[in-house]
């Protein structure tokens, strides 16, 4: 028997035998922009099928800022893959403005109107942070253009415009590389997987910082996987992501006291349920 | 008069179309066809190549002395001596290009000697391409050797990206006191394609280096082999590198030879070989690029 909890607010559950249906009402705008229609992804290891997604239906409105968060395991980031094209459902459609993108490759879905940023920055031999850059933007740009989305995750664009996307640059500077290129694309949806994995402490204040501002000036709807509240803090809507199912989706003010509070809650965020 | 193919062929290998700035020599398919030289650089054709003297002091000349045959069955090799008189710093823009419209076989082998006396300095410039419809083969045998002077310092960037066939490219160095050699290798074979570089380097003075980089993509059928082999004789450092990008049914070969003959030399070689890595093509695709544009951006980017 699946209960409501009283604290977390507009949440609602729709429960049919094995499955759950999250969903937030229609936005403002009408129809949500992207759906996620009974996703699923499955993988086989040892001749065993076991469930990464599970199921899982969504709906994320326009110009919406989302994080989703959840123990790891939970399958967020594989969410995210699945937005992008990376992975392919086993199961379910995914609809961009009712068009079902599903069968779409990462390239088509990436010209469709979705970015995504890499949890691990991917590392390359000769593609210098301008090149980079450059192919996000689909443009040619001046020095002073590609200088501006560095400044916009707070590089100081002229010391890295020439440098090579490689080893030499640390985690955190290759991590805001990686999402200045999102930026440059100016995607309507741009996914972001974790944006603070693997960065110290004191980039970590400045990737707060950027997404603070992109949330004031980005014209596209956001998509965070996060563990972070401090990243939590800047979402319009949170969803629970535990054991490949939704556990739990609302507003930041509904979601986030749950989250940090106390036993019930973790058995809330672990996907527990009474 | 040059035609407009040996034009386009020149431009791609040496930056001209005509007669530039400076000492040049331009040799084109087998004699020269201009020759000059100025106060500083002295240009003596002779036979089978050419002698160029640099002068004591010399700063800022660029000498051309690019190479273009047109003509199929063309097969030759040219002997160039390079004297660089002291404390000079030049730049020499070499390279060869062969148009082969034919059957037959055109070749060219250059044996580039450099002696670098006390100070010199030089940027040697080599830029190899192959194209043309015939079936012949283009075939290119760079032979560079260095004999650097005390304190002399030697930057050789070498590229052959598409058309040449076979090609087997030997440096050997012998560095002397406080010398430095840098050598920068691009190369990208297809086809059924055959190229081998063998890198020679001797450390024989105190606080000399060496440092040989090449970058490589092998594509299609074609064959690679990298061979880099230091001696250190002295208080020296050397390091060589070889990273190459393998593709289709290539094959690439990286053999690293490092020997120390002296308790303060110290050697290091690095060697790479693999495909690109999915999660490039993958970022890329994200970015909107298909997988043969993203494919095609990171070789450019390797290469560069």
């Amino acid at each position: 028997m699946l209960t409501r909890p009283a604290d977390y607010g507009n949440i609602y559950y729709e429960n049919s035998e094995d499955k759950i249906r999250c969903g937030a009402a229609p936005d403002r705008e009408g129809n949500p922009m992207l759906k996620l229609e009974n996703i699923s992804f499955d993988v086989t290891e040892d001749a065993a099928t076991k469930g990464i997604v599970k199921d899982i239906s969504l709906d994320i409105g326009d110009k919406s800022f989302m994080v989703i968060t959840g123990p790891n395991g939970g399958g967020k980031s594989t969410l995210a893959k699945l937005i992008a094209g990376i992975e392919k459902p086993t199961g379910g459609r995914i609809l961009l403005d009712g068009v079902d993108i599903t069968g779409m490759d990462i390239t088509q879905r990436a010209k469709a109107g979705i970015g995504y940023a890499f949890q691990q920055p991917v590392r390359f031999k000769g593609l210098t942070v301008k090149d980079l850059i450059t192919l996000a933007a689909g443009r040619a740009l001046s020095t002073e253009d590609a200088c501006h989305y560095l400044s916009e995750v707070g590089l100081c664009a002229i010391e890295y415009i020439d440098r090579e996307v490689n080893g030499s640059l640390s985690g955190g500077e290759l991590k805001r590389i990686e999402i200045a290129s999102v930026i440059a694309r100016g995607a309507r949806i741009s996914v972001f997987d974790e944006p603070e994995a693997g960065i110290d402490l004191w980039s970590f204040h400045n990737l707060i910082r950027v997404f603070e501002h992109m949330r004031k000036t980005t014209a596209g709807t956001v998509i965070i996987i996060s563990h972070q509240e401090r990243i939590l803090e800047t979402a319009d809507k949170i969803v629970v992501l535990a054991g490949g199912r939704i556990t739990g989706m609302g507003s930041r003010e509904e979601i986030l006291p749950g989250l940090l509070g106390g036993a019930d809650t973790c058995r809330f965020y672990k996907g527990e349920r009474t | 008069m040059m035609n407009k193919v040996q034009q386009d062929m020149l431009y791609e290998i040496a930056g001209i179309r005509a007669a530039p700035a400076g000492a040049y020599n331009i040799r084109m398919n087998g004699g020269s066809i201009g020759c000059g030289g100025n106060e500083n650089v002295s240009i003596n054709l002779k036979a089978g190549g050419m002698d160029i003297v640099v002068k004591p002091g010399t700063k800022g000349e660029v000498v051309h002395i690019p190479v273009v045959i047109s003509s199929t069955g063309l097969v030759e090799t040219v002997y160039n001596d390079f004297y660089i008189g002291e404390d000079a710093d030049i730049t020499i823009i070499a390279g060869c290009g062969i148009h082969n419209p034919g059957d037959a076989q055109s070749q060219h082998d250059g044996v580039h000697s450099f002696h670098l006396e006390r100070g010199a300095r030089v940027r040697y410039v080599e830029k190899h391409t192959g194209a043309g419809d015939g079936n012949g083969k283009r075939v290119l045998n760079p032979v560079t050797v260095c004999d650097m002077g005390p304190g002399s310092y030697m930057e050789m960037d070498t590229e052959q990206i598409r058309g040449v066939d076979s090609t087997k490219r030997v440096t050997k160095g012998v560095i002397g006191q406080g010398a430095t050699l840098v050598v920068k290798e691009k190369l990208m074979t297809h086809g059924v394609q055959y190229a081998e570089t063998v890198f020679e380097v001797d450390l024989d003075g105190a606080d000399s280096s060496a440092n040989v980089m090449s970058r490589s993509v092998a594509k299609g059928d074609s064959r690679q082999v990298f061979l880099s082999r230091i001696s250190g004789n002295a208080k020296c450092m050397g390091h060589s590198e070889c990273d190459a990008i393998i593709m289709d049914n290539a094959s690439v070969q990286a053999i690293p030879e490092i020997t120390a003959n002296h308790v303060d030399a110290a050697l290091i070689h690095e060697a790479a070989i693999g495909k690109i890595a999915g999660e490039q093509i993958v970022k890329l695709r994200t970015l909107g690029l298909s997988e043969e544009e993203a494919e095609a951006q990171i070789i450019n980017g390797f290469l560069k």
